[in-house]
């Protein structure tokens, strides 16, 4: 408790009103909040044992999402945001339908493949999205009012201060929900699905079910970001947002740690700290990031976190879930057989 | 239509060598090969240095090609997936792994080679026309070879010890392990096999197409489309797969202006896994 009440202070309060003039710092926990809210979506998926390496996709559909209407139909931002992230997890919800009855491999590669189809579509809705020109110049969220009551003032320009309010809003109330949604009857569901296709449905959980949910939610998270993103950088390419990007998301998530909620959150932060602080050798980035996968992968395969949060200390199963259930030891007896 | 047509025949051989090579790595070790792409790139740019810059023979450079892309693979499979299969609690970290040699290799060629696009002067020059057909003889010296390293690629699976070991380690590995075959050897030769298979693809179409270090992001997604489509892990199906991409491309690209034909393409995939999830050939049980 006392942690999160320190970390808490720090992010909302000591950081802010100690960089507040300096836009660079600022930036960069902004970039690392909207990152640990997509990076989130993607964790959700790997809770119920699927790689999703299509998030991209839905980033920049959420992104396009509110370009569009803030810049057509001049909506207010405010309003963008959740349609962004509704438009975005009813997208995935109909393309998980068919995908996600997948096993494994198919599903993983397919998602990639999904990521370069969103850029495709966007580069291809002429009317809609401007193809290749993209779209620039998107307006500054405006004034949240309710009746003549201002709730939230209107963003100037080269305030990064209230951006950084924002991202920070949102990833705290994405990272609740999670974190409620983790520890429910729902969130045991999900994680049984990751041990066993056969034997979750055998208990009576609806395997379909709880897999769309968790995808919806990742889609829908990926919504948000992308709105989150395209009102920051006001501007949005149907480049913006790659296949690296996807795989970005999913290192954040396993640098962290792939069983701890908290795990995205700190990939992201620490990775994009570390991206700035070694921006002398930009060059060498892509190529750092992937010695630090291999590594991590070859010597910490469970994350950082793993390191604070051992497992013998809480009775953990053999895949760092508090569970430890008999399938779990069943699993370790034939293994141990058979190597 | 009959030129689209022929060009379909002509780019799936090629594309069925890279589609076989993934195949394999995946039949044998399980491991979905990220780096694919990336392996082909840098057989493409071996071909350029070799045949391009130093005008050796070409068929010497393909060879060579083999050589460093096989030694790649060694290295790979001794030093970083035997050691993430042996220690993995999650099923993920071995593809987490292989994303990481990817960008590992795509950022070791962009420092070696710089960003600009290469090319490499054709083999023949000559153009054969059959029929109101145009075939440029480059494009049959690819299609020849890549005939012939598919039939040796087939015949070494089905008619030799370690071709019969590596089907077999694709089957069951513990029974393969219980009859005796040294199953570190027998994958590592697969991935070797696997990653210069790419890298003579890369070397062979280097022919056609531009050299450059994001070649490998495009062709590992093609990959991934044959394999979907023709199912994972079975030789057949790669092969099929890559005919069919082969075709689908030429006849898209020809028919529809601009970037849609891989939309169509991956609607397509999306289409043939709903009717037959594990692609037209897969076996159940990857």
């Amino acid at each position: 408790m006392l942690a999160i009440g320190v970390i808490g202070l720090l992010y909302l309060v000591i950081y802010p009103i100690l960089f507040r003039q300096q836009n660079y710092l600022l930036n960069i926990v902004i970039t690392s909040s909207i990152l640990s809210v997509i990076s989130l979506g993607v964790w959700l998926v790997f809770v119920i044992g699927r790689i999703n390496i299509g998030q991209a996709a839905f980033v920049l559909l959420g992104a396009y999402v509110t370009a569009i209407l803030t810049i057509r139909l001049n909506l207010s931002f405010w309003l963008c945001l959740p349609i962004s992230g509704l438009v975005a997890g009813l997208i995935g919800f109909l393309i998980g339908i068919p995908i996600l009855r997948l096993k494994g491999v198919y599903f993983d590669m397919l998602t990639l493949c999904l990521t370069e189809a969103a850029m495709l579509v966007m580069l291809n809705l002429g009317g809609l999205t401007q193809g290749a020109r993209g779209i620039m110049n998107i307006p500054l969220p405006g004034a949240l009012k309710m009746g003549t009551l201002i709730v939230i003032p209107a963003f100037r320009p080269g305030d990064y201060l209230s951006f950084y309010y924002l991202s920070a809003v949102i990833l705290i109330l994405t990272l609740m929900a999670l974190w409620r949604l983790n520890n429910s009857r729902v969130g045991w569901n999900l994680r049984t699905l990751r041990q066993s296709d056969t034997l979750a449905p055998s208990c009576g959980i609806d395997i379909v079910r709880y897999r769309l949910i968790a995808y919806t939610i990742c889609c829908f998270l990926g919504g948000i970001g992308g709105s989150l993103f395209v009102v920051y950088v006001q501007s949005i390419f149907p480049t913006s947002f790659k296949v690296i990007d996807s795989i970005y998301y999913m290192l954040y998530c396993f640098l962290g740690g792939l069983n701890y909620i908290l795990g995205p959150i700190l990939g992201a932060f620490l990775l994009t700290f570390t991206f700035e602080g070694l921006r002398v050798i930009q060059k060498y980035q892509e190529g750092i990031y992937a010695c630090l996968m291999i590594i991590f992968m070859l010597w910490l395969p469970n994350g950082l976190l793993s390191l604070r949060f051992r497992r013998g200390a809480h009775k953990k199963g053999s895949d760092g879930t508090r569970s430890g259930t008999i399938l779990d030891r069943i699993r370790q007896f034939v293994k141990q057989q058979t190597r | 239509m009959a030129q689209m047509i022929v060009n379909g025949i002509m780019l799936g051989m090629s594309y069925a060598l890279i589609a076989l090579g993934l195949t394999l790595i995946f039949g044998i070790m399980n491991i979905v090969n990220f780096a694919h792409g990336q392996m082909y790139m840098l057989g493409s740019f071996i071909v350029y240095y070799f045949y391009g810059i130093y005008h050796w023979n070409f068929f010497f450079a393909l060879f060579m090609c083999i050589v460093v892309l096989a030694l790649i693979g060694v290295i790979f499979e001794r030093f970083f997936f035997r050691r993430i299969i042996k220690l993995s609690t999650r099923a993920e970290s071995s593809m987490l792994l292989a994303i990481g040699t990817a960008l590992l290799l795509e950022n070791v060629a962009l420092l070696s080679f710089g960003e600009k696009n290469r090319g490499v002067p054709p083999i023949d020059n000559r153009i054969y026309a059959i029929l109101n057909i145009h075939i440029p003889g480059n494009r049959l010296v690819v299609f020849t070879v890549s005939i012939v390293l598919i039939a040796a690629l087939l015949l070494f699976i089905r008619y030799t010890k370690y071709g019969l070991a590596m089907r077999a380690l694709a089957q069951d590995k513990e029974v393969t392990y219980l009859m005796g075959v040294n199953i570190n050897r027998i994958s590592m030769m697969g991935f070797a096999m696997g990653a210069s298979l790419a890298g003579v693809a890369g070397g062979l179409l280097a022919l056609i197409f531009p050299i450059f270090f994001g070649s490998g992001a495009n062709v590992s997604i093609k990959s991934f489309i044959m394999i979907m489509i023709g199912g994972a892990g079975v030789v057949p199906g790669a092969i099929i797969g890559g005919f069919i991409l082969g075709m689908l491309e030429s006849i898209g690209y020809g028919l529809i202006p601009g970037s849609v034909t891989y939309l169509i393409i991956i609607f397509a995939v999306i289409l043939v896994l709903i009717i037959r999830p594990l692609g037209i050939m897969g076996k159940p049980g990857y």
